[in-house]
């Protein structure tokens, strides 16, 4: 046999061990429910004060702010109404801005250490994180809750089960309602509830959410990370070897094998092989694998490993927060010599600083002026041009106002006909009129001259909105003899 | 099949292989993700047969589907058997029916108001302008322009017409008055124009004097100044001497009950030229000369003998396009409106 044919050999072997990899891919499929342990550690608490930031989704909704609702997400009315601040269609550009926002501080935060969204904010793990909080304490601990699956129906299984599913449903139309409050005033909101008075659109809120919260957090569980979420699935392309996730120290840890009594076992990594790490994984993955879909950073496994660690004597960390360039002993870098970071701070500070500008110029009167086009301009019985204006004037306070035309600029002895008469603006909303402006035709020259009209509070002059638009003439034939 | 698996895994192949060990799995799709798609092919089949997708001969026509039990859209002119079920010709009905509803309370109110008092009001001259500019888009803007801008003629009648086929109503001239009720007369019983030709009573050197003459009142700024300027005193002996102040009055500023032009105005209805003017002042305005310029506004009320109206438009729709015409820019102020307000001043001393 020559040597090539023994490489050749080699390589074919090789090839076909790929193949026995796979029992480590067992896709999870949600046939077996995952009854996760629950483990006291600092990862754990943290999780409990991260999470309950979704108080705020469900108390906020009640706080006044001048007698109305603090933060009203009116879509109905076409107006947001944060605090004192009331954000009006054109305003909601901003909106752009946050999203864009919101996503890149989803990305940078993904980079640097990986899904922190998902393991402690995410929506998904806090309803589940609370879902099976009430499961446990009602059903037990992990082992009697498998127990109690599997068991034959008996009037115990109903009552304890029709209990927990009771509450569940009880949270979950909770968080239905407290979902719409946000988008309709909170305590006239309660009142139609009460008395089955709600719209169509706030019935099939209340229906859509209150069946998902149910679903999504009592049933698919996990499967809603694993097979639901987009997040989950492009998470990898802006993770990479220096960013920071929980991890198992190969190093360390292996060979793995179970601790024995009394016994020192040679070469034996730290690893005593006793699955706690699994046990109270919420996605029921084995971190020991390495990086996954199903893992969403969430720390529990390394409370756990960490528990197990001071037990036997070994020190903390087998597994932890660390890059794959750390594990792998190579040159970490910090935060701020990776060029992406500053890429990331960019836009960030980009999104900010527009949200800023546009929250601090949302002025209170906008004017917009659409001369006619057909036809430009009208000449009058007494040789005036005179030129139509269509004006919109859009009150972004909460008050309604009168305002007042001017002009400047334009034609020589021009008259704004009409002009005299308040115009009433209604808060919020949008006004539309028309105003004339009419010129002696001897002073019209050019065929275009510009004008700037300006609508003043009648009440409050610091209150106004300037346009600039142009006054139409005809073409004129001896403009060359009145120079 | 059941008897190919995986020797690794020990899961199912379709029992195809290639490349020695290479074998596809079969493994199933989730329960759930199945039972959605069952789901959704058996309410596929659902809706065809509520709503009109598949012809059948059951339903009475092929074409209403078999209807949704509990479903209550009735229908006037329609079988009550049919309530429950959905056609696109309902919905549009019920649509419309609900846009009648919220045009209601201004329709009932146009009904018995006057044109004037409908401009009195801010928020019904709001809502006639916006039915108006249908309304005149429609029936008006063929000859008037759209947005009242006039329409220059061409074609066979270019030369008889020599300028607009009907009238600017942009501007603040009105031959037949431009206030609320006199557009509104004008609107509904129609106007002729009328001008005798005078090629028979006046020579054309005189006709060319009057036209100069009457050029000179509209450029220079009025008949003063016209009687001032000697290069036109043939024309001015002309105008004072044969029957033009008959009709165009002393003053030669027209007369609104009889239609006749201002001709000291700077807007001419029909050529302002020399040649123009000279055209209608030889031939006239409808004097029956097929040289004549025509203009003829139609009448667009008609009632039969029991006073029911019989036109296209009725007295709402000719007075929301009084009330357009009005706003656009020209419509002139009434006197008699304004007269309540005036007398409200003693009264509240």
């Amino acid at each position: 046999m020559s040597e090539a044919t023994n490489k050749q050999l080699d390589n074919s072997s090789n090839v076909t061990d790929i193949y026995s990899e796979h029992i480590e891919w067992a896709t999870n499929l949600g046939e077996k429910t995952i009854h996760a342990k629950r483990a006291p550690g600092r990862f754990r608490t943290l999780k409990y004060f991260t999470e309950s930031l979704w108080l705020i989704f469900f108390f906020g909704a009640y706080l006044r702010w001048n007698g109305k609702q603090a933060v009203l997400l009116d879509v109905n009315n076409r107006q947001f109404h944060i605090f004192n601040i009331t954000i009006l269609p054109q305003d909601i550009w901003m909106v752009s801005l946050l999203l864009l926002l919101m996503a890149m501080t989803l990305f940078a935060v993904t980079s640097v250490a990986s899904r922190v969204f998902c393991g402690y904010f995410c929506f998904q793990t806090a309803w589940v994180d609370l879902f099976t909080w009430i499961e446990e304490k009602i059903e037990g601990n992990p082992n009697k809750r498998h127990k109690l699956d599997a068991a034959p129906l008996s009037l115990h299984k109903i009552r304890v089960k029709a209990t927990k599913h009771l509450i569940w449903f009880a949270i979950a139309i909770f968080t239905g309602i407290s979902f719409t409050v946000w988008f309709v005033d909170a305590h006239s909101y309660w009142d139609d509830l009460l008395h089955f008075h709600l719209s169509a659109i706030e019935k099939a809120t209340l229906f859509a959410f209150t069946m998902g919260t149910y679903v999504l957090a009592g049933f698919l569980r996990e499967q809603t990370c694993l097979w639901l979420c987009p997040y989950a699935r492009i998470q990898a392309v802006m993770a990479d070897s220096q960013t920071i996730l929980p991890a198992y120290d190969l190093q360390r840890g292996e060979p793995r094998g179970k601790l024995q009594k009394g016994k020192v076992i040679e070469k034996q990594g730290d690893c005593i092989d006793c699955f706690q790490c699994v046990q109270v994984c919420p996605t029921g993955v084995d971190i020991r694998d390495g990086q996954q879909l199903g893992c969403i950073t969430c720390g529990l496994c390394l409370d756990a490993c960490d528990s197990v660690m001071d037990k036997i004597g070994r020190p903390r960390g087998l597994i932890r927060y660390a890059s794959l360039d750390e594990l792998e002993g190579r040159s970490v870098k910090k935060i701020y010599q990776h060029p992406r970071t500053f890429i990331y701070v960019g836009i960030l500070l980009l999104a900010l600083s527009g949200i800023i500008y546009g929250l601090t110029h949302l002025g209170n009167l906008t004017l917009r002026v659409a001369p006619e086009r057909q036809p430009l301009y009208v000449t009058m019985s007494d040789g005036s041009i005179q030129n139509k204006y269509t004006f919109k004037v859009l009150n972004k306070t909460d008050k309604d106002v009168e305002v007042k035309v001017s002009a400047e600029g334009g034609i020589p002895g021009q008259i704004l006909v009409d002009a005299d008469k308040p115009q009433l603006i209604h808060h919020g909303k949008a006004a539309g009129f028309t105003v004339f402006v009419k010129a002696p035709g001897a002073n019209v020259h050019e065929e275009v001259t510009k004008i700037e009209f300006r609508v003043v509070n009648i009440l409050n002059p610091a209150m106004s909105a300037e346009y600039d638009t142009v006054f139409n003439g005809p073409e004129d034939e001896h403009g060359h003899e009145h120079k | 099949m059941s008897d190919n698996h995986d020797s690794a895994s020990g899961v199912p192949t379709s029992g195809h292989v290639w490349d020695d060990d290479l074998a596809d799995f079969v493994n199933q799709p989730p329960k759930w993700w199945m039972l959605g798609l069952t789901a959704s092919a058996i309410w596929v089949v659902v809706y065809l047969l509520i709503y009109p997708a598949i012809p059948l001969p059951s339903a009475g026509t092929f074409f209403k589907g078999i209807g949704l039990p509990g479903l209550n859209v009735p229908q006037p002119g329609v079988d009550a058997k049919d309530n429950n079920k959905w056609t696109a010709i309902k919905e549009l009905s019920q649509d419309q029916a609900e846009l009648d509803a919220v045009r209601k309370p201004f329709e009932d109110k146009i009904k018995v108001m006057t044109p004037a008092a409908i401009l009195a009001d801010d928020k019904l001259t709001e809502y006639v302008t916006r039915s108006g500019k249908v309304l005149f888009s429609d029936n008006c803007a063929a000859c008037h322009g759209q947005n009242g801008k006039g329409t220059f003629q061409s074609g066979k009648f270019a030369m008889r017409e020599q300028g607009y086929m009907a009238p600017i109503l942009l501007d603040d001239d009105w031959l037949y008055g431009g206030k609320i009720d006199d557009i509104y007369t004008s609107i509904s019983g129609g106007r002729q124009g009328m001008m005798v030709a005078h090629k028979d009573s006046l020579s054309a050197q005189q006709i060319d004097d009057v036209a100069k003459y009457v050029k000179a009142m509209s450029e220079e700024g009025g008949k003063d100044k016209a009687d001032a300027d000697s290069a036109v005193a043939a024309g001015k002996k002309v105008f004072a001497e044969s029957d033009c102040t008959a009709c165009h009055g002393a003053d030669a500023k027209g007369m609104a009950a009889m239609g006749s032009a201002n001709l000291t105005d700077k807007i001419w209805r029909f050529d302002g030229s020399i040649a123009g003017i000279t055209q209608t002042i030889t031939y006239g305005v409808n004097s029956g000369d097929p040289q004549a310029r025509v203009a003829i506004m139609p009448v667009w009320l008609k009632k039969d003998e029991q006073g029911h109206v019989v036109s296209k438009l009725d007295e709402t729709a000719i007075k929301k396009l009084a009330v357009y015409v009005y706003k656009f820019g020209g419509g002139q102020k009434d006197e008699v409106a304004a007269a309540p307000a005036v007398e409200a001043v003693p009264a509240a001393k």
